[in-house]
């Protein structure tokens, strides 16, 4: 009997809780009832009217049944986490490394070695086994008032406690195949949620555009895996990776592709498997997905962006570290191709994203933009080596991330209160509005009409009920890898939407410029959005965030001190990216609380009084993050740092010194020494962008209609950033057109017209030479005379028909067909016999 | 424990049952003309049998090398052919899966009013076939039954399919049809060569055929061997299909009634990979490894083989993602899958051939990997494809339509479905930790160090598959809801769910723990190549 209070055996349970939850939900409390479409308090919201059809709507039990299932399997999964994390604590620092937990069982019997499937903790896991459950918890929390109206609330408990199941399971995987599997399950589940509202245009483009740009990733990741797989005979982390030999036999092996220009076995595995994570954590090139993601509900989007699937992209190359590494040194300054890959692609995707969030206007497209530029931060430092800033900027940029999408949606939910208030008390004033339209310069004139409902859609991201009608309006312009976007709208006859033209005013709860002076509709969401924002910014000492961008900045000065080039580079483009970050991370705080409301809706935006249970559940976690994201930075302070070092590491730092025992000894990074310049840097950055920020919106706040004035300094710059750098637009016409039109090619062009036009044509040959003898015996048996006029007659009649199916004749052809097939094969086998 | 039935040998009654089966039901249903009799009594027969061949897997023990539960009579002494039956691992794992979909094609056939007592003893028949050749261990015997099989298939596609059905059924058995002739040459030559039948003993005969003077029949035995592997590979191409042989899948599965369907994807096409599997691939493992110069390109067969694999895998990707005929994306998905299992063959054949050659191991482990992974794909594609067209069935008996642009937003109103529909595509779509991946992992991790550069191009594919499952997903059931259907029943009928149900739960516990079917494979593929080291 397997004792599962062992901290080798406990890691199992881990991930079964949130998955049985899913079970449990799908299969037993998720019964619905049937309420007209027209509802607007059952089926509103998110949701077309269907002329009052009636509508499977989750019942009331099976809503409360959920979340308590949900929350069950979430706090479960928390519980046992934190169990193992403080058992691997007691082992020490130092000791837990060389030891860990794990076990495994046979998974596949494959020839002489099988395939073992298991789980390990080691230091790496720890702080993501702390994290990961805690900011699961929180999401669940909030999402008990997120959803709470929503028709469809069993199916998001069910489909988040899949996600947090495939997270922890990726964290406590013992292989490469094991985490695989939790990341392609978060892939399916990410799909689903940012799908979540699937009636809606924008919701189901952006499901499969996340799901289609990650698995360009995944399927190259996959070759990673299987590479590495032959090479080794195992994906166990363990064996692979705390492994000097293998590691070593991996360095010197060239690569199976491109092993002529110098690439090693683990170099090509190693840029393989950084595909992988440029995919699932949004990276340049493959981070067009991330933006649209904002789509589903936003306790997804924290859970995408914080807790689980980009995270679990940078976890997966933190892990791989090793591999990456083998046959360099970085901190000698010799760099291995994976390495330089993540340095260029995590040090541009840095600035590149930081570049774009500056011009969004929607409140939760800037912070996704902040989040791939924040992973790109994380990739960066991993390329110059700094294993272990890398990891910590992962923890905490998880806490202060979740809180920020949590408050995002806090103020997102008060913004569409103040909506329904608006509309409830016949506020009809939207004469402002109108003037808005000159805030949304994005529809240049030269890209045509079909722009304009793109620029518009960008801003209705959140979507609010009243846009189904986008479905037949922009069809095609922008359809993605579906693929049959542009017949849907035309080949449409029974479309939905006819009723939603009534509304012909759009107001959008996410756009900043129409929010203004919420701080005092929603204190306690101004607070915490304050906390994270600051965080995010990297605010000197008092934030987690600046300690873990100042451990990065600090390792790069290391580097950049002895005047190598990776290093030198990632130091300025993160300095440059983290002044960016703060700039607009003040932008973003200003246009959204402070100031005057600048529309009817703003002034009342709320969360529906301070008791109700939506208030409650939206803000407690709130609070608890903001704890975290000020103070989870403490656990990584140097030794050395004035003041701070004393007090809160005063022999070493207890982050870097427990989680390098993951790594074998020979390949420990080196603790940088304290060096001034660095934290000025990261003090200059965080401080004059936050001024830069507060001096442009915050000293005179924006009031109603009035520009952003970022339109007038950047100028033609502005267009570009607000649309991405034409992205979107580019790989439409790149890549989505092309392969729609390969794949019509293919089945019309290449299986219809090549291989059946000549089967056909083979069958009509048959068939005439078929007529031919038949004629011929007419003409011998009739005589010459009448014969061959009326022969001549009957075959012209007969070519008419030739496609008739009759089986004697397409005998016949295949006859023919199959001996010239056997003749050609033949001259070939005799070509070779004669060699 | 023994298995034998009124003491007849289990295998032989898996064979012999179903069409007995299908007369009762046949005579019944002429004596009470009730269609219910009909159905529950094909349906009690198939469960019967079913049930047997699950005994017969468990019962097969994997450990014990040869063919066991073998039955050997006489049966055509005068050129050596006899009724030899016997299952491998390999085998065992189909009979299984034979077993398993009938009785869910049945249960789906209940929807058929057009006589239904024919309809249901057609697919009763079939199963003779798909059987025989299964557990035939006799070339003839083979031979036979993979012939037999296509006849009730091709009625049950002309008389009870779509719009397009006399083409789809004509096209459909002229080709199957007309690529066995060479393999019907090809196993005379062979046969009365030996002077027996009987695989086993062929697998030492023929490949070590040398004549005197190397001259068989005034030609080159080499020759005459490639030819004869010709034959048979060109039958077992069609039916898998390997690209460019699969045009008649997509008009003969979209063309069947579900229930056909669901057995031509789930079953007949395993019937040509098991063919290279058990006949291809021992019989000729010099020919494999042969030069061959197509084009001016000098390449093995194995190679040319795992390039059409390769073709396969991304071409019917492609293919699949430019349909909106649902059940012509189904049907493209499976010459997309069966590509991965045409790559494990070809892998499979690119080493054996070589161990056989040369006696060069190295690649061995890869093999055995890649051989387990494509019948591992085997079993999962007929899992998956069956669920699939089961789906696709059921919203085309709802909607009478397949042209997927008039569905949209269809999960609003059959939440269940949709839920199911979800659960199979992404099997089918391979997700980790659904039964798809396991096989389609196993083939590209064996494909990797054998063609890597071909391995690289079908991630292409792969990539696709992802596409055009998304496309089904979003076109039947994402988008607002298409009022057109506002007054129709939608949802899954309890009927469908519970034949449906028995694949969701394996395709579940075959991607959470394949170790429940992979030693049986894998204990077979392992003797299969250490015969050779």
């Amino acid at each position: 009997m397997i004792n599962f209070s062992d901290p080798n055996f406990l890691p199992w349970l881990i991930p079964v809780g949130p998955l049985l939850a899913f079970v449990i939900i799908v299969l037993l409390t998720n019964r619905s009832r049937l309420v007209p479409a027209t509802d607007r308090h059952e089926y509103g919201g998110h949701h077309p009217e269907y002329n009052g059809m009636l509508v499977p709507v989750v019942s009331p039990s099976s809503r409360v049944l959920s979340i308590v299932v949900g929350m069950s399997g979430a706090v479960a999964a928390w519980l046992m986490s934190w169990k193992v994390v403080f058992d691997a604590l007691a082992v020490g620092t130092g000791t837990f490394g060389k030891s860990v937990f794990g076990s495994s069982v046979e998974w596949m019997a494959l020839g002489d070695r099988p395939f073992t499937m298991g789980v390990l903790i080691d230091p790496l896991t720890i702080p993501l086994l702390f994290m990961v459950p805690l900011a699961v918890l929180m999401i669940f929390i909030y999402s008990i008032g997120y959803m709470a109206h929503d028709p469809r609330q069993a199916r998001f408990f069910a489909l988040i406690s899949l996600f947090a199941g495939a997270m922890l399971t990726l964290v406590v995987a013992d292989n490469l195949l094991l985490l695989f599997v939790g990341w392609e399950v978060m892939g399916l589940c990410s799909f689903m949620l940012i799908g979540f509202w699937f009636e809606k245009h924008s919701a189901y483009k952006a499901a499969v555009k996340a799901f289609t740009t990650t698995r360009v990733a995944d399927v190259i990741m996959l070759l990673g895996i299987v590479y590495l797989y032959s090479q080794t005979g195992t994906l166990s982390f363990r064996e692979i990776l705390y492994n000097q030999e293998v590691l070593a036999q991996l360095a010197g092996t060239p690569a199976l592709l491109f092993g002529g220009l110098g690439i090693s076995a683990s170099g090509l595995i190693g840029m393989f498997l950084i595909i992988g994570t440029v995919g699932k954590s949004a990276q340049f090139p493959l981070h067009v997905w991330l933006p649209d993601a904002m789509e589903g509900p936003t306790p997804v989007s924290a859970m995408i962006h914080a807790a689980a699937m980009v995270s679990a992209g940078v976890y997966a190359v933190i892990r791989m570290y090793p591999l990456f590494e083998a046959g360099g040194h970085p901190h000698a300054g010799e760099f291995t191709s994976p390495l330089l890959l993540m340095t260029f692609v995590g040090g541009f995707t840095a600035l590149f994203a930081a570049t774009i969030a500056i011009a969004q206007n929607d409140v939760k497209k800037v912070l996704a933009y902040s989040t791939i530029s924040q992973l790109g931060f994380m990739v960066a430092a991993l390329g110059i080596g700094a294993y272990i800033a890398a990891t910590f900027h992962l923890i905490t940029h998880a806490f202060f991330k979740a809180l920020l999408f949590m408050a995002s949606g806090s103020v997102i939910h008060a913004m569409e209160h103040g909506e329904h208030h608006v509309h409830e008390h016949g506020h009809g004033d939207h004469g402002h509005h109108g003037d808005h339209d000159e805030d949304y310069p994005v529809a240049p004139a030269s890209i045509g009409g079909g722009r304009m409902e793109l620029a518009y859609e960008a801003h209705d991201g959140h979507g609010h009920g009243h846009h189904h009608d986008e479905h037949g309006a922009d069809h095609g312009e922008f359809d993605d890898v579906g693929g049959i976007g542009d017949e849907h709208g035309s080949h449409h006859p029974h479309d939905a939407h006819a009723h939603t033209q009534a509304h012909d005013h759009h107001f959008d709860p996410q756009d900043m410029m129409n929010m203004g002076g919420l701080k005092d509709r929603i204190p306690v969401t101004f607070i915490t959005f304050v906390i994270g924002g600051l965080s995010l910014a990297g605010f000197p000492l008092i934030t987690a965030g600046f300690w873990s961008k100042d451990e990065i900045l600090a390792d790069a000065w290391l580097g950049l001190t002895e005047g190598f080039g990776p290093q030198i580079f990632v130091f300025f483009i993160l300095a440059l990216a983290a002044f960016l970050t703060a700039f607009y991370t003040a932008r973003q705080l200003c246009l959204t609380f402070l100031g005057e409301p600048r529309t009817e809706e703003a002034k009342h935006a709320g969360l529906g009084g301070p008791r109700s249970v939506i208030s409650i559940t939206m803000q407690l976690p709130l609070v608890i993050l903001a704890v975290f994201a000020l103070f989870a930075g403490f656990v990584g302070v140097p030794p050395d740092f004035p003041i701070f070092g004393a007090l809160f590491s005063p022999e070493v730092n207890p982050f870097f010194e427990f989680v390098k025992y993951s790594l074998l000894v020979e390949i420990q990074p080196p603790k940088p020494p304290f060096s001034v310049w660095p934290v000025l840097t990261s003090f200059a950055v965080a401080l004059g962008g936050l001024a830069l920020g507060y001096w442009m919106y915050g000293r005179k706040p924006l009031t109603a209609g009035q520009p952003d004035p970022m339109i007038k300094i950047l100028g033609p710059l502005y267009n570009v950033l607000k649309n991405k750098y034409y992205f979107d637009e580019l790989y439409t016409i790149v890549f989505i057109r092309p392969s729609q039109a390969i794949a019509r090619v293919t089945s019309d062009f290449i299986d219809r017209g090549i291989i059946d036009g000549i089967l056909h044509f083979i069958a009509r040959a048959a068939n005439f030479i078929g007529d031919l003898l038949k004629v011929f015996n007419l003409w011998l048996i009739d005589g010459v005379g009448d014969g061959i006029p009326q022969g001549l007659g009957k075959l012209g009649e007969r070519l008419k028909f030739l496609q008739t199916g009759r089986i004697q004749q397409y005998l016949l052809l295949i006859a023919v067909f199959a001996l010239l097939i056997g003749l050609i094969f033949a001259a070939v086998s005799v070509g070779i016999a004669g060699n | 424990m023994t298995l034998d039935v009124f003491g007849f040998n289990p295998l032989t009654v898996l064979i012999f049952a179903p069409a007995l089966g299908a007369l009762l039901v046949l005579g019944v249903a002429s004596l009470i003309p009730s269609k219910w009799i009909a159905r529950w009594l094909s349906l009690g027969i198939s469960v019967g049998i079913g049930v047997l061949a699950t005994l017969v897997f468990f019962a097969y023990n994997r450990e014990v090398p040869g063919y066991q539960m073998v039955t050997l009579g006489q049966w055509f002494p005068t050129i050596g052919s006899s009724w030899h039956l016997g299952i491998d691992g390999i085998s065992a794992a189909m009979i299984l899966l034979t077993g398993l979909l009938v009785p869910l094609a049945i249960l789906i056939s209940w929807e058929i009013e057009d006589r239904p007592a024919v309809h249901l003893a057609l697919i009763l028949f079939f199963q003779t076939g798909l059987m025989g050749v299964f557990v035939a261990v006799d070339l003839l015997i083979f031979f036979l039954f993979y012939e037999l099989s296509l006849v009730p298939i091709y009625f049950l596609i002309k008389e009870w399919g779509g719009k397009n059905r006399q083409y789809a059924s004509t096209k459909f058995f002229i080709y199957s049809i007309g690529g066995t002739l060479g393999m019907l040459l090809a196993t005379q030559l062979i046969g009365l060569t030996a002077g027996t039948f009987d695989i086993e003993a062929l697998t030492t005969f023929w490949p070590a055929f040398n004549p005197e003077g190397g001259l068989f029949l005034g030609a080159d035995i080499q020759t005459v061997k490639a030819l004869a592997f010709i034959g048979f590979l060109v039958a077992f191409c069609i039916k898998v299909p390997v690209w460019p042989f699969h045009t008649w899948l997509p008009d003969a599965h979209s063309e069947a009634p579900t229930a056909g369907s669901m057995l031509l994807a789930g079953v007949m096409l395993k019937l040509g990979a098991y063919g290279f599997i058990r006949l291809v691939v021992p019989l000729f493992p010099d020919v494999w490894v042969a030069e061959v110069s197509l084009l001016g390109i000098q390449a093995t067969w194995a190679g040319v083989f795992a390039f059409l694999a390769m073709l396969g895998i991304v071409l019917g990707a492609f293919a699949a993602f430019g349909q909106n005929d649902i059940k012509r994306l189904v049907a493209y998905s499976s010459v997309n899958h069966m590509g991965f299992v045409a790559m494990g063959i070809a892998v499979m054949a690119a080493v054996y051939g070589e161990m056989y050659v040369n006696g060069l191991a190295n690649n061995m482990q890869d093999a055995i990997i890649a051989t387990n992974g494509a019948v591992m794909q085997m079993f999962n594609h007929g899992l998956s494809s069956a669920g699939m067209f089961l789906l696709a069935g059921a919203i085309y008996h709802k909607t009478h339509t397949r042209d997927m642009r008039e569905y949209g937003g269809l999960w609003v109103k059959a939440p269940i479905y949709g839920g199911v529909f979800i659960f199979t595509s992404m099997a089918s779509l391979g997700l980790p930790g659904l039964n798809g991946f396991v096989g389609e992992f196993l083939v590209v991790r064996g494909a990797w160090p054998v063609f890597t550069a071909l391995t690289v191009i079908s991630m292409i594919g792969l990539l696709f598959t992802g596409s055009y499952i998304l496309k089904g997903i979003r076109a039947v059931l994402q988008g607002p809801f298409n009022l057109h259907w506002q007054d129709y029943d939608l949802e899954i009928e309890r009927r469908e769910f519970i034949a449906i149900a028995p694949l969701l739960v394996l395709m579940l516990i075959t991607g959470l723990f394949p170790n429940w079917i992979l030693p049986v494979i894998n204990d077979t593929v392992t003797r299969i190549f250490a015969s050779l080291g």
